[in-house]
């Protein structure tokens, strides 16, 4: 890696970062933790809560193993080490959102230890700064109920549709050295769990929420005290929480003071962090086994199970679409980042490998252009998204076929395009019914050539004179009065045979 | 290992138990006794020997993933001292 290294400039010198993230991340499963109840986000409040999740007296929790399973991957996809051996403890606090009085977690024997991911600090060349960040563990735990503080003036409400839901804690060691890299380690645990289907990634809907460690020190000296940003939930308020959070550091630092070890808030509305002067005891968790809970132990069959059904993942895939396919470095790192996207490119590149009968290479660099470019550009224009374009992978795939094999022009192609986008019709269709087809007719574009010339007489001269560029404009001209239907290789062949 | 005073309160307030300053007093001795009773379990030599985890050799059964519960709000909000549009209401909690 060769990138500059991040420094504030404080009063005294150089200061240096040091990040920790501890990612908060939703199992995606149907139903909960240690219990039956629903797992769905937006439910009628407590309807999705089992006697369980309520902690009455008597009930005993159960594990799911989907839930088991799923972290299992999530450290398989990190290269961690999975333990076939972990145990639940009990972190015990009170809050009004937890009614256990504890949370069910595994802090002394967690069920994934230490694995690792690379992150790319450039996304036009991803290859070119790289950087790996270790992962100490990740575990699971419980979620807890949600606070509803604004609907009554001296009551708090609360609602157990979360509580028991499962999540992965993912913990990172402190490898970050500037925002840009947590921004960038986030994003890349994102795409992965997405491409693993163990949490959907949902930042605005809490499904992943990071807990931002952060201290600073002179460069290269001893670490300094860090405070802990709670509950974060976007890559952007990420950034800003760390950039606020190490300017006020080196503040405080270079003011004579001390930091304390403390958990903060940040606040995306004034870009801020600030302390939540909890109680000093707060984090006297006493942890201990959960009693109700006998190990967990997993065995070879389960573990080979998890191994085999993990899918290509997103750096593998990325290698892939660069060497096997000949894409852009660029476009093979925008094409992975997201799971989405790189299914519907798969989607388009099989479908036109086989209506071209063609290799999936040989389609490639077009299909991917035409993503990119045109779709987007398209989706973009109309506020959508892959998943609910009105123009499906095999659409695509037609009308790039009609592209390769002549039919139309490229052109064409674009106004087929948005006549797909606006009818949802099917471009061969739409290529008939239109009389868009392009034509080879000799005839007809020599006429049309004839006219072009003979009305343009003054830069004809021009051209003969020695001015080759108004080629271009002869071209223009007759594509229009053949109103872009010409074929442009027969179009230029009889120009330049009228020209000569 | 031996308790205070202070470490009775402490507990106490960890607990939400709310304990008279005689009560804590009294406290201090029993605990402690408690403790020496139990303490006496480190005399025995366990060198080799695994933690016991279960009575009965025994493995955690896992559960499928399947929605079986829930939707039983009446049930859950029974008990409330008081609940409000499917909601427990509580005293306000914010930091």
């Amino acid at each position: 890696m060769t990138q500059t290294a991040y420094r504030i400039q404080g009063a005294t010198g150089e200061w240096e970062v040091v990040i920790g993230l501890e990612v908060h991340a939703q199992v995606t499963s149907k139903a909960k933790l240690f219990s039956g109840a629903a797992t769905a986000f937006g439910a009628e409040p407590n309807t999705q809560v089992s006697l369980v999740d309520a902690a009455m007296p008597g009930m005993l929790p159960v594990p799911n193993r989907e839930c088991i399973r799923q972290a299992v991957r999530t450290g398989m996809a990190i290269n961690a080490q999975i333990n076939k051996w972990s145990r639940f403890d009990r972190k015990n606090y009170f809050y009004a959102d937890l009614p256990q009085g504890y949370q069910i977690s595994q802090l002394y024997h967690p069920i994934v230890g230490e694995g690792e991911i690379e992150i790319n600090l450039d996304e036009k060349n991803p290859d070119a700064q790289t950087k790996v960040i270790g992962v100490e563990r990740i575990h699971v735990e419980q979620d807890a109920g949600k606070l509803m503080h604004d609907q009554h003036p001296t009551r708090s409400y609360v609602d157990l549709n979360r509580s028991g839901v499962a999540l992965m804690e993912i913990v990172s060691r402190p490898d970050m050295r500037s925002p840009a890299e947590a921004g960038a380690y986030l994003s890349k645990l994102r795409t992965i769990l997405r491409y693993v289907g163990s949490c959907d990634g949902n930042m605005d809907q809490g499904s992943m929420r990071a807990d931002v460690n952060v201290s600073v020190r002179k460069p290269g000296g001893e670490l300094g005290t860090r405070t802990e940003t709670k509950n974060v939930n976007s890559v952007r308020f990420v950034m800003q929480a760390i950039e606020y959070e190490a300017s006020r550091q080196v503040d405080v630092l270079e003011a004579g003071g001390k930091i304390v070890q403390e958990t903060r808030l940040f606040d995306p509305d004034k870009g801020e962090t600030r302390s939540m002067r909890s109680k000093e005891d707060a984090h006297d968790y006493r942890y201990f086994p959960d009693p109700d809970l006998l190990p967990l132990e997993l065995d070879d069959a389960f573990l080979e199970e998890c191994r085999q059904s993990l899918p290509e993942l997103p750096d593998a895939k990325r290698k892939r679409y660069e060497k096997d396919l000949g894409l852009s470095a660029y476009n093979a790192a925008v094409l992975t980042a997201e799971a989405d996207t790189a299914r519907w490119f798969e989607a388009l590149l099989a479908e036109g490998a086989r209506v071209q009968k063609k290799s999936e290479g040989e389609v490639a660099k077009a299909s991917a252009n035409w993503l990119l470019s045109e779709l987007y550009g398209a989706l973009n224009r109309l506020g959508r998204t892959l998943e609910d374009s009105p123009v499906t992978p095999e659409d695509g795939a037609e009308l790039l076929a009609l592209v390769a094999d002549g039919t139309i022009s490229g052109t064409i192609a674009k106004q087929v395009f948005e006549i797909m986008l606006e009818s949802g019709g099917k471009p061969a269709q739409i290529v008939e019914e239109k009389g868009l087809r392009q034509t080879s007719d000799t005839g007809a574009i020599e006429a049309a050539v004839a006219k072009v010339l003979a009305g343009n007489a003054d830069k004809v001269e021009q051209y003969r004179g020695g001015k080759e560029a108004l080629f271009g404009f002869f071209v223009g001209q007759t594509m229009k009065a053949m109103q872009g239907k010409a074929n442009p290789q027969v179009v230029n062949e009889l120009l330049k045979k009228a020209l000569a | 290992m031996s308790i205070d005073l202070q470490t009775v309160k402490k507990i106490a307030s960890l607990s939400r138990i709310s304990v008279s300053d005689a009560e804590a007093q009294a406290m201090v001795p029993e605990l402690n006794n408690i403790l020496g009773w139990v303490e006496q379990l480190g005399e025995v030599d366990v060198t080799g020997v695994q933690p016991m985890t279960a009575v009965i050799p025994n493995h955690q059964r896992l559960r499928e993933d399947a929605v079986t519960d829930g939707d039983v709000r009446d049930k859950v909000l029974a008990n409330a001292p008081q609940a409000e549009h499917g909601f427990f209401a509580v005293p306000k909690v914010i930091e």
